[in-house]
């Protein structure tokens, strides 16, 4: 058999393959050839044979029959073989093949050898690969090269050590005993590679860490290592521009790190030298740099005085000016993680960092949206959020995202007044407005209604960006919303805040109606533009055409739009007296926060007559009153119901939580016109298709009751039950006033217990006249499914002679009648 | 260190040095990936990347890029350095060193690094130290079996 081929032959005959096929052929034909030599057990060529596996692998190809191969020519004894052996063990052995601990024999032996670069060989295999396994069989060998005076194998055997402790934490003690004078060796291999197995130590234990702090004295040690590094003389062994030894300065600056962090005395002891590396390390190349960057990062950890985290700050503001990007990132970086600790340092270098905005890398871009945002605050947020919406218009779509949820966060926070804000999202929603987060929607329909005062300007933009473009679904599903809702404002022409557009109610019905029919418009958007034609049946005075419009979609392929259809066509035929009432107005919505997913909710200005399905969408934004329930101690309260208008019931609400812990809540209402109890409502929720009257027949019977009274405020409670649904109690509060002056301002509130679900309706007026001679009532509907006893706390607030009263009080003695 | 990889200007691994225990195909999948990323980036963009829960530190010298792989706590710039030093070492072994020296003695790079970096930690902070080693383990090659080595190691031992 003729010799196999040289190596150096080998690859040149690969590299003249000019196709993937052409290689493929030649490779295979070699792998042959190199098998039937394994197969001989040919002792000469082993080691050529597998250097040209090892080739071949590199290439891609597999080279697992070449394995046992490898633990042959470690077991050789021509160190050429040892060291392709070691070599292709790296390569091609790892823990997963059980192949690998047949080695261990081996490295055992060759950890013993009487040749230091064969120990060297073993060494190194250990520490990069070992499993688990074979760390715990040879630790005491490494331990004990640990303790030779041997530097060469000392450092080898450190950074084994290192490898031993990250596979078998446990082993770490053992290992202690052999640290104690690591570091007064005077060779720079030993003192980096003892630095990292102490920092690896110090990582992992904290009983380690203490102890090298109390007891071996680590600290001193080390700013003495440090010192002399930079006060010694030019040393050419290990001088990098200047610079001597700056990755074992890295390396001690890195552990005094971990010793200073939370340890007064240590961090005492290391300020000087900080102080003293922070000043006198040369900037103008990466190394010196690198050294800062380390130095910067430990101050910013330990417990330093003031005075030195502003020089690190500063440093770090430098870098921000620095033509290397290198040097620019890690800056931003660094000043990411301290800007909370030390907010008023950073915000000095605020314009730095929103330039980086503008850089082209896309990883200091980042950086610096981030910081940006960390970095807005009440003052700056007229200046910040330009340059933010700049940068929003021509970053890259990765961003938007991000972005546009930091604006939104940003302006919510910190917005002007009003209009600014408006105006903000406008923007965002207009440039951005594909990439904005989805529950942006709804949370932005939230903040529109809380902006009462700027419903026309907002209606009037919003439908003035949906004349330019309609792809961007939030805003097109915004701008739908908002048109039902304020669609009269729109026509009539009402905007204080900018000059009013003319505009005819057949203008604005055929822009709802394109969106119908838009192939850009998702199936979600659709249905927001279906209910907004709807609602503005009430606003408007073309009636015919929504009728037509809803009717045409009631055979709509679309089963959502479909039952919006039919319900909406219900309502014009059977229910056309209700619909004013269901069509009105939406109330303010309660922001609370972040919302997660709520139950259905039913206010009085959006019911549907039948099932829930489609409530997700025009729900949502009324589920923001559902986030009530989530600041009431994670209870899994029930809904919310709220049937108020502007002003009075954002404050009472927030009060109410304060006050009635994990009970449900209901706000307080002002007087409006809804309509009065006698009008018959749909049934409560989910409670099947039909709608019919509920207060047909009183239950007869069930006895009234004193629910309060005190300071001559009297409220009484009537029942009646539902009939369609046995659940419902409904109760009429009477509040009377024996005292001689009138009770004015009255609100009164309620909260139930989690398991009932409560709706309130609008009192009859807001005043209690004195003396008796009138009184108020209000309407309470209990939902009762489980058929518990009903209890309740009410608050009740008035102004009673010039000054505000207020109570609160437990009522627990319903009749049995009224709830079972 | 995690890992490093070299390779060309058109994907070709030339050395690949893994510090974690990972599956052939893994390592596959990762090495595409890496390489990937690094080569569409633009000449001006800075040497960091962040990937996965790392962070990949890389330099292009002439037509071979040096790709490293760190945890989160680690020293970007300093890993620059470390990767200059690979670099300074190898031009001094080859003397001027090219990608086609590093193709035809893979197995030299691999020594050399071996010989600086164990664990993924520079073993060695002095160029000198790291070159004579190299040198004397070369020398070791020529010798015949290993008892003649400790006459060797006593007269170079370091």
């Amino acid at each position: 058999m003729p010799a196999p081929i040289r190596l150096r032959e080998l690859i040149r005959t690969i590299r003249t393959a000019r196709t993937q096929a052409e290689e493929r052929e030649m490779i295979q034909k070699e792998c042959a050839a190199i098998r039937s030599s394994f197969r001989e057990e040919d002792n000469t060529y082993r080691c050529r044979n597998v250097a040209k596996l090892l080739y071949m692998h590199m290439l891609g190809y597999p080279a697992h029959f070449g394995q046992l191969e490898c633990l042959k020519l470690i077991a050789s004894q021509k160190f050429t073989d040892k060291r392709i052996g070691y070599l292709g063990a790296m390569l091609l052995l790892d823990e997963r093949q059980d192949v690998h601990l047949l080695m261990t024999n081996c490295i055992k032996n060759d950890l013993n050898h009487s040749t230091q670069y064969v120990q060297g060989l073993a060494l190194c295999t250990l520490g990069c690969m070992g499993s688990s396994e074979m760390c715990r069989d040879l630790a005491g060998e490494v331990e004990k090269l640990l303790k030779t005076s041997n530097s060469y194998l000392r450092k080898k055997a450190a950074l084994c050590a290192v490898h031993v402790i990250r596979k078998v934490p446990e082993l770490m003690e053992m290992f202690l005993p052999a640290t104690k004078n690591l570091l007064s060796e005077k060779n720079h291999g030993v003192l980096h590679t003892s630095v990292v197995l102490l920092t690896e130590m110090c990582e992992r234990s904290p009983d380690m860490l203490t102890h090298f702090r109390k007891n071996e004295k680590l600290v001193p040690q080390l700013v003495r290592i440090l010192k002399n590094l930079i006060m010694s003389g030019y040393s050419p062994e290990h001088d990098v521009s200047g610079i001597s030894d700056p990755f074992l300065q890295v390396r001690i600056l890195r552990l005094l790190r971990i010793l200073g962090k939370s340890d007064d005395d240590s961090s005492e002891a290391m300020n000087d030298i900080l102080a003293q590396v922070a000043t006198n390390t040369e900037t103008s190349k990466n190394v010196g740099n690198a050294i800062l960057y380390e130095t910067v990062l430990t101050i910013m950890d330990i417990k330093s005085e003031s005075g030195l985290r502003v020089l690190a700050i500063n440093i770090l503001g430098r870098f921000l000016l620095n033509n290397d990007k290198n040097i620019r990132y890690v800056a931003l970086t660094s000043l990411l993680k301290t800007v909370q600790t030390d907010h008023n340092a950073v915000q000095r270098h605020r314009s730095t960092i929103v330039d980086c905005l503008k850089d082209l890398d896309v990883s200091i871009k980042r950086r610096a949206m981030e910081l940006s945002f960390a970095l807005v605050n009440g003052n700056n947020i007229r200046g910040m959020m330009k340059e933010l919406l700049y940068f929003l218009d021509s970053c890259d779509p990765e961003f938007k995202a991000d972005c546009a949820s930091g604006v939104f966060l940003a302006a919510e926070k910190y917005a002007p007044s009003k209009r600014w804000h408006i105006d903000t999202i406008m923007r965002v929603l207009t440039t951005a407005g594909s990439y904005v987060r989805d529950d942006s929607v709804p949370n932005l329909i939230q903040l529109i209604t809380n902006s009462v005062e700027m419903h026309a300007y907002t209606v009037q933009r919003l439908y003035k960006a949906l004349l330019d473009d309609i792809s961007q679904q939030p805003l097109v599903q915004v701008a739908s919303w908002c048109i039902g809702e304020y669609g009269d404002l729109l026509v009539s022409g009402q905007c204080e805040e900018e000059e009013p557009i003319q505009v005819t109610e057949d203008e604005v019905l055929d822009v709802l109606e394109g969106l119908l029919v838009s192939n850009l418009s998702t199936p979600v958007t659709r249905g927001y533009s279906l209910t907004a034609i709807m609602k503005l049946s009430t606003r408007f005075s073309s009636v015919n055409r929504i009728k037509k419009v809803v009717s045409i979609y009631g055979s709509s392929i679309d089963v959502e739009l479909q039952q919006r259809a039919v319900e909406y066509n219900a309502l014009f035929k059977k229910y056309d007296h209700m619909r004013p009432a269901l069509l009105e107005r939406m109330p303010i919505m309660e922001k609370t926060a972040t919302n997660g997913p709520t139950e259905i909710v039913q206010t009085n200005g959006e019911t549907e007559s039948s099932d829930s399905k489609h409530m997700p969408s025009i729900a949502q934004p009324a589920n923001q009153a559902n986030d009530l329930l989530d600041l009431l101690g994670g209870h899994d309260v029930g809904p919310v119901i709220q049937t108020a208008l502007p002003t009075k019931p954002a404050s009472a609400g927030g009060e109410l939580l304060d006050l009635l812990g994990d009970l449900s809540l209901s706000g307080g209402p002002a007087p409006s016109p809804t309509p009065s109890v006698t009008i018959s409502q749909p049934p409560f929720l989910l409670d099947g298709l039909s709608s019919q009257p509920l207060f047909n027949d009183t239950a007869a019977g069930i006895p009234p009751m004193t629910a309060y009274n005190k300071n001559g405020l009297k409220i009484e409670f009537t029942f009646e039950r539902s009939n369609p649904n046995p659940n419902i109690s409904v109760i009429t509060i009477h509040a009377s006033n024996t005292t001689e002056a009138d009770m004015t301002d009255f609100v009164f509130q309620a909260a139930v217990p989690k398991t009932f679900q409560l709706q309130l309706l609008s009192p009859s007026s807001n005043v209690v006249p004195a003396l008796n001679q009138g009184n108020i009532t209000q309407v309470i509907r209990v939902l009762n499914p489980q058929k518990q006893q009903l209890r309740m706390r009410i608050k009740l607030t008035y102004t009673y002679k010039g000054a505000p009263v207020q109570d609160l009080a437990e009522v627990n003695n319903f009749p049995p009648q009224s709830w079972q | 260190m995690r890992f490093m990889l070299l390779f060309s200007r058109q994907g070709k691994l030339r050395l690949q040095k893994w510090y974690v225990p990972l599956s052939d195909p893994q390592k596959k999948k990762i090495s595409r990936e890496v390489i990937q990323m690094v080569l569409a980036r633009k000449p001006k963009m800075c040497s960091f990347l962040e990937w996965r829960d790392l962070k990949i530190v890389y330099k292009r010298y002439a037509s071979l890029y040096f790709c490293c792989a760190v945890e989160d706590q680690e020293n970007e710039l300093i890993t620059l350095e470390i990767i200059h030093r690979y670099v300074e070492l190898l031009d001094k072994y080859f003397g001027s060193v090219c990608e086609l020296d590093i193709i035809f003695n893979f197995e030299k790079a691999y020594y050399i690094l071996d010989e600086f970096i164990l664990g993924g930690e520079a073993q060695e902070t002095s160029k000198k130290i790291v070159l004579k080693a190299i040198e004397q383990a070369d020398m070791l090659q020529e010798v015949g079996p290993i008892y003649f080595m400790k006459a060797f190691s006593a007269r170079w031992a370091i």
